[in-house]
This record gives structure tokens, C-alpha cells and sequence, in this order.
């Protein structure tokens, strides 16, 4: 899976807990939770999103290492790229 | 029409989802209502056949008016009407009111069926005239009175400017050490899938609930001048609205749902608010209300009581500070927990009493 693929499924994700945003002008290194007025129970659903767009486990521990656009694309191209061993 | 709040005055029918000659069960979804609080799906409150629809899709009516019969085996009984429920709410007739307030309506050409009285026996007061000559008013005079989240804007303003209005506050706070929640729940969600895991807010509701079954007296409805003891608790969730706006569905008998039982509801619970697609009960059914502004880095919540509720608790920002464990200071994971009460009903210390058995409760996660 490409970065800009997986850069996608994050905005697909991301659009779907918060469906009025502009992710377009989405500044990549500010956290998400600043630019989108998320709370705890969009940050869940967010994760959600991701787990079932790209079959990624997320540990509850890592969830700082995808605050942002930026962090979170390159954590999770990190995390397909390493292989099946990161993969649910 | 249901009641959905104390502030509730009116409703427009939007659709039928039963036809005349349907089998209709309790609980089943027949229409749909817009409010002030956005579109509601109305529920049966009894099991028959629809027999006849009273009002067609488009018309505006009062709270209480019959919108369609059921016949039952025996008897036909009006349907769509308030839940049992739900607040207290008029009904079409015969309706209360007394002379001073109908001589006051003529005054100020209120009409008295589209009043919800909170006197004695559901009676119109002046008061109840006034505040709907008022309400009145104010929608004609602003140039958004169509848009709905100007609408909203208004039913909540009516229903915190009565509380405020007619119940005399007081306030408490606590701060709790989460260091044992946390810690419990961070060992839940490192085994569990995503899609399991759980938030802080489930615990939070959780401890309120369990709480509550000791202060019988904070989980009561203001009724015709007093306290009247609900037997459910059904905690109301405040739910802030992407679009702005906030909506308080209640998650009923929530003492006796497991964590994982309220997480799951309350998850779906938020899902339909933020999607409106909301259950008339839902709306009329909380007992006390819950809101917390942590995600938003507030410290303290000293909220507003939702009538005819008598309390309210709030939780701030879950943050680590130094607090002192056995003469050490320790970074712990702490939040803010309050209580907005009706002083007629209880006192402070009673409130404080609650607090405490909160922070009892939240110290043993895996009991909740």
C-alpha cells in the first residue's frame, strides 16, 4: 500500500467521525483533535476506522504517534511496510 | 405528540413508518417528529393495530395532542402520545388553568393549547404564559427562526433560562485520583480488539449510576412542587453536536448495564444523536444528567440542571498532577468531578456525601 493510499484512507477515516471538516486545509503537523474539536469518543471511532481500512493493530499506547496527519501517515506506512507480524 | 423536555411546546409531523391496519408492538418506531432538538423517531407505548392517523404529515401540533389510535383487544388507546415516561406533560384536554393565567393569555394572545403547565396537576401558571409569550416573541424577532440550529439554540436557551429561573442551585466539587481507573483500563484496552476497547466516560457514567442507588433523592423529577423519585436511573449523556447545539439522550438503567454493555450504548447513543436518529423515549426518559468538557481541556464543569431533573454532574479534563500518596508526591491521573444540585431537594452535604461515594466507587474500577 502506497503512502498516498494509506494517506487517504486516514482523510476517508478522519471524514468519517467528522464529516463537516475541510480535510482538505487540514495542516498536517497539528494535532487532529485541535483542527477538528474531536473527543475521546470521535478519537475511538477514528481508530476504528483505520483498524478496518487497513487491518493495522493500534495499541491503545501508541495512540500519541497518530495525533497528527503527518505522524500518523508515516506511523501507519511503518507499521504495513514492516509486515504480517504488525498486521491483525 | 411526545414530550421531549420540559421545553418542549410543539412538534411537526414528518412521516408515518406505520399505515392504518399495521400490527404495531410497544417500542416500535411509527413516525417521525421534527423538534426544536432536531428529527425524533416516535415509538409506540402500547401493542395493537394502527386503527386511524389523526395528524397528517406536515402539520404542527402541541405537545399531548393524539396523533394516531391503536386498538388493542379490548380498547383503543391513543397512540404517540407522551410516553409514561417521560416529564410530565399537558394533555389536550381537559387542561388546567387557572383564571389569572387565562385572563393573562387573553392579554398577551397566547394560545393555551400549545401550553405544557407546571402548576399543580400539570395547571397553566402565569408563569408558564409569560415564558411562552416570551418564547414567543423572541423567534419572530430573529431572522433565522427557520434554521434549526437557531431553533435548537432557542429550546435549550428556554429550558436553561427556566432552571435558572425557577431552581435554586448549589455547586460542589471534588477531585478524584484516576490513578486505579486508568490503570484498569489501559490493561482492558491492551488485550482487547478496537473495536472493544473502552473510554474513560464509561467508568465515569458507571460510578454516577452505582452511586446514585444510594442518593435515591438526586435521581428524582421537580414535579407540581416536589421531588418525585424516579425508579430507573437513566443517566442523561449531554452530546455536543458537530453542528453545534448539545443533545441530552438518556441511557436508561444504566446502574445495571456492565461497563462493556454502557460502552456499547453509549457509543451507538452518541452515534444517533450526532446522526439524528434519536428515540423519542430516549429524550424524555434521563433522570440526571452527565456532561464532561475534558476532551476540551476544562477543568471544572458547573452545569446548568436540566428540568425536571434536580442534579447534574460534570466531569472536567482528566490530566496528571502531583498529588500526595502516603507522604510522597506522585504525578497522578486526576479529574474534577462536580454536582449541580436543586436545593430544594437536597442539601450540600447529602451533594458532598455523593461526591464521595463517586470517588469510593472509581477506586475499585473492577467492582463497576
Amino acid at each position: 500500500m502506497s503512502r498516498e493510499e494509506i494517506r487517504a484512507a486516514v482523510l476517508h477515516a478522519l471524514g468519517e467521525v467528522a464529516p463537516e471538516a475541510d480535510l482538505a486545509a487540514l495542516r498536517p503537523d497539528v494535532p487532529f483533535r485541535e483542527q477538528l474539536d474531536l473527543d475521546s469518543m470521535d478519537v475511538l471511532n477514528f481508530i476504528i476506522g483505520l483498524d478496518q481500512a487497513l487491518k493495522v493493530a493500534i495499541p491503545e499506547s501508541d495512540y500519541p504517534r497518530i495525533a497528527t496527519l503527518s505522524s500518523c501517515v508515516a506511523y501507519l506506512e511503518a507499521k504495513v511496510s514492516a509486515g504480517s507480524s504488525f498486521v491483525r | 405528540m411526545p414530550s421531549l423536555g420540559a421545553d418542549m411546546a410543539a412538534g411537526t409531523l414528518l412521516e408515518w413508518l406505520k399505515q392504518p391496519g399495521d400490527r404495531v408492538a410497544r417500542g416500535d418506531l411509527i413516525a417521525e417528529v421534527d423538534t426544536d432538538k432536531g428529527v425524533i423517531q416516535v415509538e409506540a407505548f402500547t401493542t395493537g393495530t394502527l386503527e386511524r392517523i389523526l395528524v397528517e404529515p406536515g402539520q404542527k401540533v402541541p405537545v399531548g395532542t393524539v396523533m394516531a389510535l391503536i386498538r388493542d383487544d379490548a380498547v383503543t388507546a391513543p397512540a404517540a402520545a407522551p410516553p409514561g415516561a417521560g416529564p410530565p406533560a399537558a394533555g389536550p384536554l381537559p387542561q388546567r388553568v387557572s383564571p389569572l393565567a387565562r385572563r393573562r393569555a387573553q392579554e398577551l394572545g397566547v394560545d393555551l393549547a400549545s401550553i405544557q403547565g407546571t402548576g399543580a396537576e400539570g395547571a397553566v401558571t402565569v408563569a408558564d404564559v409569560e415564558r411562552l409569550a416570551r418564547g414567543a416573541i423572541m423567534p419572530t424577532a430573529t431572522p433565522a427562526v427557520d434554521d434549526s440550529a437557531a431553533r435548537m439554540r432557542g429550546a435549550i436557551g428556554a429550558a436553561m433560562a427556566r432552571s435558572k429561573r425557577e431552581i435554586p442551585h448549589y455547586y460542589l466539587s471534588n477531585t478524584i485520583d484516576l490513578g486505579p481507573a486508568m490503570a484498569w483500563l489501559a490493561e482492558q484496552n491492551q488485550s482487547r480488539p478496537v473495536a472493544d476497547r473502552l473510554v474513560a466516560a464509561a467508568l465515569l457514567l458507571k460510578s454516577v449510576a452505582l452511586a446514585l442507588r444510594d442518593f435515591p433523592e438526586l435521581n428524582a423529577w421537580w414535579v407540581n412542587d416536589r421531588a418525585v423519585r424516579q425508579p430507573s436511573i437513566n443517566l442523561g449523556v449531554a452530546v455536543s453536536l458537530r453542528q453545534g447545539g448539545l443533545i441530552v439522550p438518556a441511557l436508561e438503567a444504566a446502574d445495571q448495564a456492565s461497563v462493556d454493555e454502557l460502552m456499547r450504548r453509549l457509543t451507538d447513543l452518541v452515534a444517533r444523536a450526532k446522526g439524528g436518529a434519536l428515540r423519542a423515549s430516549e429524550l424524555a426518559s434521563g433522570t440526571l444528567t452527565v456532561t464532561s468538557l475534558g476532551d476540551r481541556g476544562v477543568d471544572i464543569v458547573l452545569g446548568v440542571i436540566y428540568p425536571p431533573q434536580v442534579a447534574l454532574v460534570g466531569f472536567g479534563r482528566i490530566a496528571e498532577r502531583p498529588w500526595v500518596v502516603q507522604g510522597a508526591v506522585l504525578p497522578r491521573p486526576v479529574v474534577s468531578v462536580s454536582l449541580s444540585a436543586d436545593h430544594r431537594v437536597t442539601d450540600g452535604h447529602r451533594g458532598a456525601l455523593f461526591l464521595d461515594r463517586i470517588d469510593q466507587l472509581l477506586r475499585e474500577p473492577g467492582a463497576l
